[in-house]
């Protein structure tokens, strides 16, 4: 991306509490206009990447830099960012109206500018007429819309929010997340969401950070981090994954498990290893593809151990023979219609194909230790 | 991006070097810098100054701890400890087994007219101590309304009331509300599902007792005894009126420093009075640290079912208790209105006049309630500002850490303690530090209402402050950065939204302030100065000379203006709560 048009740059930021390291060599850009997710698991390190953004930690190293100006010494109120947290902190004593008008009247605005300002807001977020109710008389999702409101009454440079759905329910949720994301693109502000729900990530984000453990790990577009995870961690903790461990390099784009041989054509530095370095083979469980008759490579024998109902599909355990003692195991998702078309059974021999382009191969050393043989998320 | 990398020189990381031009900041660090001043030349200095005359002679050359050895070498004097020890742990006895039955029958039962057996029983919480030994006087002295066999229609009484039984009793009854309060809030804290899964698991009454309800409220129970232990241990006021010839500390410190003029050996007594309490004090805050991580996050409130006998066993005990507590307080009211107990019983304003005792009078009722008022108005201010800069800034957090514990400190200064240690400390012309003479700033306040005010606040600091920081908890930690963020200076958002919503533990802060400004005794009686006499100082004083019954009336007096002052309270707070029903109810 051309200098000229990033529009935040934050660089090596690492912030230590004490002798606990909760971020560590952070750096990324953003465009002007760009939303911008963080995901990770709680405890990662996220929400204190997104505070020290927004002036509310002092990074222990590192700057930040807003349109080529440093402001890694600047405190919140000099940043101009707008902030939505997760408990939405409305004032419980103001109504609807003075909690989004509250950062507006030391702008020196006239009173009846800040009313007509207000009761556009109210309009943008949907909450028209709702401006008399105080917070507790609104649901959880008109009090995150309000929060929302007050945060970009201020014309923000910069809006920030640190998981603002994750006090919703599932329903409530799914709706807000395509407001907010309508919202930004038609307001244009640059935008940085910390989630931990990986769903919303993809559907919100033009790109997505992914933290782990303080360090970030990957750094892409939706269908990046979701076709191309860059480590193992990163693979299973968005959607789900299946490893097989104990692979070994045979060649460049071959490997092998047991008496299997798989052809692998998008290795990702995987090419650089040398032949017989233990590896993992990792696919998505969408991705194993169940057929009968015709030969292509990558086919495996498999037998159906169980199978779990979801609905649309079911997600099948797979057995592959000739793995060893305990057995390498794939899950499948497979359409509920194809299914009943194959008659597919417990303790049926079925013959899996795995698409040459959607494998993954990652050297053993790096599987994180939650990870451990067959396990999937 | 691998661009950017090269211009990160390392940065100066240091934090001395990370100046933050931001005069918001500067503007807390300035306060809570004040407020460390403050506590500093309230609280630590006083003290230390308290502490130092312990370890010198009358003509002040360093001792060491030879006035200890004196002391302790001395049973006269060093019974006291004993003495006290036995009283207090007998009322804390007394007082928690009866406030643990008052309490469970008040949240674990479904016996009517809770409210009203509640508030009879905080009563106490309003009287000097002084009167609950005039009370007692009254019905259990040589001329008293038992001991006579009310006025000789029944068989009398004696239950020998000079010495340790008047104490206990006295001390029972000022307890009592205490372990009420803080054990009904334990047994309130509960979670039902425990119960349902004993229940389940087929435990008996006495086994649920033994495993669930007593595990359950032990850090309250020892809340309750600490708090019982060093409000008996300090007491000075009930002890003066029915200690007869048993001395106790906190009568020893009286009687040195006002009968002796011996400053030293009030030092050492002080100090003496001052080590257990600040042992139970530290018990307490261990314990109390600990109980953070025993409470559910979400717990089912227990919803009490009736059960007949088990009720009506309660109620009959609370119905006895309010009653002894109704009676001893009524007792005192008809005394101030006899003529002459117990020979003419025609009632009257009689000794209301206040003509012809000593104290004060009047004059001295109203120099109270206006130090009473100055001390609700000024404490409340400091102490929720107080609590707002330790619990809702993020500057200085060393100085916070200090802050806060010299906040909760006075909690295990007696009242004797602080009003001595005043007089050393503001009494002192100056101090020559390293050979220089160092002239007293403060001199000025001393014997003025100012020194009166202050040491009010610093006597009931600990309990407002602890009440003002639950209810800054209980806000949102994020209202501060949300107003930052939208550059709303943070004075602001305290007026538009920290006040009002605390609104309700303010003014019960107000009126702790004010109720127990009104009732001691034990502080001021070495700090008011004979042309400013006080109520209750009066009633101690019109005690020593023997006019009982007008200390009985300026006690009634007392008790009167803390009740109006109360029902103002639940008049302001009820108003409140109507009208912010529309945003506090959920």
């Amino acid at each position: 991306m051309g200098s000229e048009e990033i529009y935040l740059k934050a660089e090596a930021l690492t912030k230590r509490f004490g002798p606990f390291t909760a971020l560590s060599d952070v750096s990324f850009e953003m465009r002007r206009g760009e939303f911008l997710c963080v995901l990770g698991p709680s405890g990662c390190g996220k929400t204190t990447l997104l505070r020290v953004v927004a002036g509310l930690e002092h990074q222990s190293e590192g700057k930040v830099f807003i349109e080529n100006r440093d402001v890694s010494q600047l405190p919140v109120s000099k940043r101009n960012v707008g902030i939505v947290f997760q408990s939405y902190a409305l004032f419980p004593n103001l109504s609807a109206r003075s909690n989004i008008a509250y950062g507006l009247k030391g702008q020196g605005k006239n009173r009846q500018a800040i009313r007509r300002q207000v009761d556009e807001l109210l309009e943008l977020v949907g909450l028209q007429g709702m401006g008399r109710k105080y917070p507790a008389q609104l649901s959880g999702g008109q009090q995150q819309r309000v929060a929302l409101a007050r945060a970009i009454a201020v014309s923000p440079d910069l809006l920030l929010l640190d998981e603002p759905l994750s006090a919703l329910d599932a329903k409530v949720r799914i709706m807000l997340r395509g407001e907010i994301r309508h919202l930004q693109q038609r307001l244009g502000v640059t935008t940085i969401m910390v989630t931990h729900d990986q769903e919303e990530a993809l559907t919100m984000a033009d790109r997505i950070l992914v933290i782990d453990n303080g360090r970030l790990v990957q750094n892409g577009t939706p269908h990046e981090i979701y076709d191309n995870p860059a480590t193992p961690f990163v693979a299973a903790f968005i959607g789900a994954m299946n490893f097989l461990p104990h692979v070994t390099k045979i060649g460049d784009g071959l490997y092998g498990l047991g008496e299997h041989r798989f052809s692998v054509t998008g290795e990702n530095g995987s090419r650089n290893l040398p032949n017989g370095t233990q590896v993992t083979i990792a696919i998505r469980p969408e991705d194993v593809m169940v057929q009968q008759t015709r030969a292509e490579p990558n086919t495996l024998p498999t037998r159906v151990k169980a199978m779990e109902y979801r609905g649309p599909m079911f997600r099948l355990n797979l057995q592959v023979p000739g793995t060893g003692p305990n057995g390498a195991h794939l899950e499948a998702d497979v359409p509920a219609e194809k299914v009943r078309r194959l008659n597919i059974r417990p303790e049926i021999k079925l013959p899996v194909f795995l698409p040459l382009d959607r494998l993954r191969v990652y050297d053993s050393r790096l599987l994180p230790h939650n990870i451990s043989g067959d396990s999937r998320i | 991006m691998t661009t950017a990398m090269v211009s990160i020189a390392p940065a100066p990381s240091s934090r001395w070097f990370r100046v933050v031009l931001d005069r918001e900041s500067w503007l807390k660090r300035l306060l809570i810098l004040l407020l460390c001043i403050w506590l500093l030349t309230v609280v630590v200095l006083p003290l230390s100054q308290l502490l130092s005359k312990s370890l010198t002679d009358p003509q002040g050359q360093f001792v060491g701890l030879a006035n200890y050895i004196y002391y302790f070498k001395t049973p006269a004097l060093s019974n006291a400890l004993l003495n006290s020890i036995f009283v207090s742990t007998a009322t804390t006895g007394v007082a928690v087994t009866l406030g643990f039955l008052f309490a469970y029958a008040l949240t674990r039962t479904t016996i009517p007219a809770k409210g009203f057996f509640k508030g009879l029983a905080m009563m106490p919480l309003f009287a000097p101590t002084l009167l609950n030994g005039i009370a007692l006087i009254y019905l259990f002295g040589r001329k008293g309304l038992i001991t006579r066999g009310f006025f000789g229609f029944m068989p009398g009484l004696d239950i020998n009331l000079y010495g340790p039984v008047g104490i206990i009793i006295s001390e029972s009854l000022f307890t009592f509300p205490q372990a009420v309060l803080i054990l009904s809030i334990a047994l309130k804290a509960t979670d039902a599902r425990l119960y349902e899964a004993a229940e389940s698991l087929g435990a008996g009454h006495v086994r649920t007792f033994f495993t669930v309800t007593l595990p359950g409220i032990k850090f309250g129970l020892l809340s309750a005894v600490v708090v019982c232990f060093i409000l008996a241990f300090t007491d000075f006021g009930a002890p003066k009126v029915v200690g007869g010839n048993f001395n106790i500390l906190a009568t020893d410190i009286y009687k040195q420093v006002i009968g002796q003029q011996n400053f030293t050996m009030g030092a050492v007594v002080s100090v003496v009075l001052l080590i257990p309490t600040v042992i139970a004090f530290i018990a307490d805050r261990l314990i109390q640290r600990r109980q953070v991580a025993s409470i559910a996050a979400k717990s089912v409130p227990l919803i009490p079912v009736p059960n007949r006998w088990r009720d009506l066993l309660y109620l009959g005990f609370c119905s006895m208790t309010t009653l002894i507590i109704i009676g001893f307080y009524m007792t005192a009211v008809f005394a101030s209105l006899v003529k002459v107990w117990p020979y003419h019983l025609n009632l009257g304003f009689w000794h209301y006049h206040f003509t012809g005792t000593g104290g004060g009078g009047y004059a001295a009722f109203f120099n109270s309630l206006r130090m009473s008022f100055y001390s609700a108005a000024a404490g409340t201010a400091i102490t929720f500002s107080a609590a707002y800069l330790i619990e809702k800034t993020r500057q200085m957090k060393s100085l916070r850490q200090t802050a806060y514990f010299l906040s909760i400190l006075p909690l295990a200064l007696p009242g004797l303690v602080i009003g001595l240690a005043y007089i050393f400390f503001f009494n002192a012309s100056g101090w020559t530090v390293a050979g220089a003479f160092i002239p007293n700033p403060l001199n000025f306040i001393y014997a003025t209402m100012a020194i009166l005010v202050v040491s009010n606040i610093v006597h009931f600091f600990s309990v407002s402050f602890l009440t003002a920081t639950t209810a800054l908890k209980q806000m949102d930690r994020e209202f501060e950065t949300v107003s930052a963020s939208m550059g709303v200076p943070f004075v602001k958002t305290f007026t538009r939204v920290t006040v009002p919503v605390c609104l309700p533990a303010i003014l019960e802060i107000g009126m702790y302030y004010f109720v127990n400004s009104m009732a001691t005794v034990s502080a001021v009686i070495f700090l008011y100065s004979a042309d400013l006499p006080l109520a209750s100082v009066a009633v101690a004083n019109m005690d020593d000379a023997g006019d009982i019954a007008p200390a009985c009336a300026m006690s009634v007096l007392i008790v009167a203006a803390n009740i109006g002052v109360r029902l103002i309270y639940g008049f302001l707070t009820s108003g409140i709560r109507r009208r912010s029903q529309s945003w506090a109810a959920r």
